[in-house]
């Protein structure tokens, strides 16, 4: 609390940037977690704003009326505030400023955030997604493959996770060899084995190879990682970066695979851009969001400029190539970068949906996540900027992976469980440090933090609101649930991620969600079949055996009148 | 003239067609006076035909003898035929040109067309002015109508009957007629229940540079304001635009004339920037090659979607005017037939719920677009794919259509309709085996006695079996006004029309079906309560009260 100089300031102005009619008056409360404003009005309507979710806060020129006060959060949401006394704006600011940007771990939200469950539901939360029975769903160990203990206690590779799954025939000197021979020592281990043609996708870091260093380890592991599917003579090397980037590294003792020294591999890059690049594209796009007024080409032309379709594009790229090789050429692939935690990790996973059906369910994504992102060392509190620290490590890695399923949602919209309210909840709460999930930067730095101990996992949270977050479109018995997705990618097929990007304002809401209005039909239905039981055990009625129709929603309403207009 | 005459080869054998997104076809390929048909005469390939009066252009090539000729159809389908034999190419393609681009109306399909159902309610009889005019009755005894254009003499372009304030006589219509570009005066174009205030349309005023003023046109508006009330006049054309105008006849309503009325400048653009911008549009749509950066750089350069924003911003305007501001609305651009129109009718589907259904919103277009005299037949003459020099060609309608889209797009609750419906209305507008949209205005289509020698495109359309593929499952009818949102994130491209041929719509296909299904069987479901209740009911009365578990 000692960061917080004034808790309460009164007369403060909610300012809708696009309607000013509809801008409000009410109270506004600075609490240890959030910023909270209360409407004067009526319903005195609450809104409630995470300090951990604060990207920054601008104080504009104090004018007549008071000091504007602009809140932008890493949600893209976006709230102006119109305060009397310059001195009340200056010292939110401060307290703001401060509070939005924790030091250390021990101040996010995730250690004082307790939504009452007791110790033993607490623990059983934290066992809700099983990486070793998503392995095992996936026919993992086998014959083929097994679990090796090579990185126990994280020697072998701190950032990996302590269990890794590696080819039978890779002997531990061969593993460990490897593993010296890659950056970071993030050897290629398995991802996702694809049953159905028993291709694999491995995922690694990029080799230490320079202008001409070999390690007949790496060879023999990539050797045994090809003979680990028994149909293939061939396997693919993913370089996810610009080729020209890749050989940049090169200079500096890293690298890429020389074709040569490798049996059998043939090696592909995708041109994803860096870390760097992204932030500032996506920073280009969100400016876009703020402009007053934009005319059609100052939109266009802003998207254009920002480069972010582009990316996006170059991302799904990525995973439609891999998903290809995989389940129509039967071949294996590794995918790696140049550190294997963030473009890897984008096009592992990506594949992994438009391969498998599962990934495309509520509880395969948070698998999914948990698997690709979370175990394998993506750096969530770097990212995303959870402690204040070095901005160039900010990037949009994740923002990028929900968007590029956004984006086959809207091509396959009866594919996926989930709707896009999950994707933006995803978004937020890898943000927003309210759960321990994705704080820390890798496994091991979450054991060594005890976050299972002292903090609530996500997971639990959102599959009980499940119904929240349901497609209805969605059926298991659909042709577009089963099988691989052949997305189209052509450049006219990217859409600007309204649900996402769109509201910098609070009120360009969209007015009729098609999506809400099916849930509440099928809520209906169900109330309407139960109804139909409970007559039918009055014995005159027959007329039973309905084809069931699942049905998780929620009441909404469909509220027409009354919305934003520009003119 | 015989058709005999244009057609060289009638037939040709072991032509390949190549479609998108369908298995290639060989067969025979087959010309008539209207039709251009392909036949594998297999059971199970679909055939093709195709109206010449489809074809926007074509393209010959030749590798040896083996000509091909791309066909370019004014729905943006591009099909390519492979004809074996130089010879025959040249004369199917001769005759595909000679045919596709016959002057004469009379000769078109329509006038040929014999209909495979039976016509139960003839479309030409459905929207009838006496008939809409006692509606209007209804509520207001302020209008009449007005037979002064009876023989069309007043106004080419107008219809015999048109509702006026009632205290104007005839001969004060005539007198704001002349001082009206092609004789357009001021007409009610919609009555807003809720509040009494009304939308007017005419052509621009013909003040010219020595600033001519018509006593009668200023009665004439005046009559629809109430004791005290100012009202609106929306010029959909730039203030620059309206005033180069001057130097041709024409102009705007200057203040000292019309002080009860408050102009606003709009910008909505001229036909012929609208034709470019749609060739532009279609082509980016159609090179799959694009990089990101090229097409959203295309895409821009088109200008197609700043159009669309333009065209709904004013139409909100109009309909903020009359509903929120609570005064009337007086719409004109130059000519009155073209942006004007997409005004006042995209207004209505704001302000209007009949407006969203579809008996309401073919009466919408029978009223503001066919009677209203906009040039059906000289702007869809071609399509994006003319090279020829423009003439009067543009997109007007088509814009509209988008327009309705995008509305439909953000309150998908709302319509009656679906997306099928604005499609099925464009290819029409090009080409179609029916007459309705015919000529240019009233006075052709009674020249070319177009009701008795043709087929009315809503006898086919109201036909229930026709109407299901139309009809919008999410539809619940709600009295409101609803207001789009005319953001540019809030706008998007129209793929059902623009990328219709571009990209397989399988999978959203399947996703309206699914919809579909999920509303079927919430009514199926609730049928069988509804009459479970009724039973259990009936159970009550009889036997006294029942025991439920």
């Amino acid at each position: 609390m000692e960061h917080i100089r004034t808790p309460k300031v009164e007369n403060v102005h909610m300012i809708d940037r696009l309607t000013p009619r509809k801008s409000t008056v009410g109270t506004l409360y600075l609490s240890s977690t959030h910023t909270i404003f209360v409407e004067n009005s009526e319903a005195r309507k609450e809104t409630w704003v995470l300090h951990s979710l604060v990207y920054n806060v601008e104080r504009l020129p104090t004018n007549p009326s008071g000091s504007p006060l602009l809140i932008r959060c890493k949600n893209f949401h976006v709230y102006r505030l119109l305060i009397p006394q310059e001195k009340d704006c200056l010292d939110v600011l401060a307290s703001l400023t401060r509070l939005s940007r924790p030091e250390c771990y021990g101040e996010l939200f995730c250690f004082s955030f307790n939504p009452n469950l007791d110790k033993e539901l607490r623990e059983k939360a934290w066992g809700f997604i099983d990486l070793k029975a998503e392995f095992s769903r996936m026919g993992i160990p086998s014959n083929l493959w097994h679990v090796t203990a090579a990185n126990h206690e994280y020697r072998l590779c701190e950032t990996y996770p302590s269990e890794l799954f590696v080819p039978k025939s890779a002997f531990p000197a061969v593993i460990v060899g490897s593993a010296k021979f890659r950056s970071r020592g993030r050897l290629p281990v398995l991802s996702y084995f694809h049953r159905d043609t028993s291709a694999s996708i491995c995922r690694s870091s990029q080799p230490l190879s320079g202008f001409s260093a070999r390690s007949t380890d790496d060879e023999q592991m990539l050797h045994a990682i090809m003979k680990s599917n028994p149909v293939s003579e061939l396997m693919y090397v993913v370089d996810t970066r610009p080729k020209l980037n890749a050989m940049a590294n090169r200079a500096t003792g890293k690298g890429y695979e020389n074709e040569d020294h490798y049996t059998n591999i043939k090696l592909q890059f995708v041109g994803i851009e860096n870390i760097h690049v992204m932030r500032s594209s996506q920073q280009k796009l969100v400016d876009v969001g703020e402009l007053p007024a934009p005319s059609m080409s100052d939109f266009l032309w802003g998207l254009e400029n920002s480069g972010w379709l582009k990316h996006i594009k170059a991302v799904l790229d990525a995973g439609v190539f891999i998903a290809k090789a995989v389940a129509e050429d039967g071949v294996s692939v590794l995918v790696h970068c140049s550190d294997g935690w963030d473009r890897t990790a984008q096009a592992c996973s990506l594949a992994s949906v438009l391969l498998d059906p599962y990934y495309r369910t509520i509880k395969g994504l948070m698998v999914l996540i948990e698997k690709d992102w979370v175990s394998f060392g993506h750096k969530f509190s770097h990212r995303y900027a959870h402690l204040d620290g070095d901005p160039k490590e900010v990037s949009p890695v994740m923002d990028q992976f929900l968007e590029c399923v956004w984006q086959l949602m809207q091509q396959f919209p009866c594919a996926f469980e989930f709707n896009e309210r999950f994707l933006i909840q995803l978004h937020t709460h890898i943000y927003s440090c309210q759960y321990g999930n994705f704080i820390g930067n890798c496994q091991k730095e979450r054991r060594d933090l005890r976050l299972q101990e002292r903090t609530h996992s996500l997971w639990p949270h959102l599959w009980e609101n499940r119904a929240e977050y349901t497609n209805p479109l969605y059926r298991t018995d659909h042709s577009q649930t089963q099988g691989v997705l052949k997305p189209l990618t052509t450049a006219y097929c990217f859409k600007f991620w309204k649900g996402m990007y769109g509201h910098a304002d609070k009120s360009v809401a969209s007015h009729q969600s098609p999506a809400d209005c099916l849930n509440a039909v099928r809520e209906e239905s169900q109330q309407l079949e139960e109804e139909l039981i409970a007559h039918q055990e009055v014995p005159r009625e027959t007329d039973a055996g309905q084809e069931t129709c699942p049905t998780e929603g929620e009441e909404n309403f469909r509220g027409e009148e009354e919305d934003q207009q520009a003119v | 003239m015989e058709f005999a005459e244009l057609i060289k080869t009638p037939r040709v054998d072991g032509v390949v067609l190549h479609r998108p997104f369908m298995p290639t076809v060989e067969g025979t390929l087959c010309l008539t006076g209207h039709h251009l048909i392909l036949s594998s005469r297999q059971d199970n390939t679909e055939e093709l035909w195709l109206l010449h009066a489809n074809i926007d252009s074509i393209e010959k090539r030749f590798v040896g003898s083996l000509g091909t000729i791309i066909v370019k159809c004014k729905d943006l389908r591009v099909i390519q035929l492979d004809i074996p034999g130089m010879e025959e190419c040249l004369n199917i393609a001769n005759s595909i040109e000679a045919l596709s681009t016959l002057d004469s109306v009379s000769l078109m399909y329509p006038f040929f067309y014999r209909p495979l159902f039976e016509v139960i309610e003839d479309g030409w009889q459905l929207f009838v002015a006496e008939e809409s005019f006692k509606d209007l009755e209804s509520m207001t005894d302020e209008w009449r109508l007005s037979e002064v254009n009876k023989d069309f003499r007043v106004c080419p372009s107008y219809p015999s009957f048109l509702t006026v304030p009632k205290d104007i006589d005839d001969e004060s219509l005539c007198k704001a007629a002349s001082f009206r570009h092609g004789g357009r005066f001021p007409v009610l174009s919609y009555y807003h229940k809720k509040n009494g205030m009304v939308m007017m349309r005419a052509a621009q005023p013909l003040i010219g540079t020595n600033g001519r003023r018509c006593k009668e046109d200023e009665k004439l508006i005046n009559a629809t304001l109430c004791a005290g009330k100012r009202g609106y006049i929306i010029d959909t054309r730039t203030i620059a635009v309206a005033q180069q105008a001057k130097a041709r006849g024409g102009g705007f309503e200057q203040e000292a004339n019309y002080p009860q009325w408050r102009r606003i400048h709009k910008a909505i653009e001229r036909s012929n920037v609208l034709q470019d911008s749609l060739i532009k549009l279609v082509e980016a749509c159609n090179d799959q090659s694009h990089s990101m950066d090229r097409w959203l750089s295309k895409l821009e350069a088109s200008n197609w979607q700043s159009n669309v924003k333009e065209i709904l911003t004013t139409a909100c305007l109009a309909a903020q005017c009359i509903d929120r501001e609570g005064a009337s609305v007086l719409v004109h651009g130059t000519e009155g037939t073209d942006s004007t129109l997409q005004v006042t009718s995209l207004a209505q589907i704001i302000l209007d719920p009949t407006c969203r259904t579809i008996r309401g919103f073919e009466a919408l277009i029978e009223r503001e677009w066919l009677q209203a005299g906009h040039p059906f037949q000289q702007r869809c003459a071609q399509s994006a794919y003319s090279n020829g020099k423009p003439r009067s060609e543009a997109p007007v309608f088509l814009l509209f259509l988008d327009c309705v889209w995008q509305i439909l797009r953000q309150f998908p609750c709302s319509f009656q309709f679906n997306e099928n419906l604005l499609i099925m209305l464009f290819e029409h507008a090009y080409a179609s085996q029916f007459g309705t949209f015919l000529g240019n205005c009233v006075a052709e289509r009674v020249k070319l006695q177009l009701s008795q020698k043709t087929v009315s495109l809503w006898s086919w359309v109201n036909r229930p079996q026709e109407l299901q593929r139309f009809l919008n499952p999410l539809y619940e009818p709600n009295n409101l006004v609803i207001w789009p949102s005319v953001a540019p994130q809030s706008l998007l491209l129209w793929e059902g029309v623009f990328l219709r041929w571009n990209r397989s719509t399988k999978c959203l296909d399947e996703a309206c079906q699914e919809m579909v299904h999920i509303i079927e069987y919430n009514k199926e479901l609730q049928n069988k309560v509804n009459s479970l209740r009724r039973q259990l009911a009936q159970l009550e009365t009889e036997d006294g009260p029942l025991q439920t578990p």
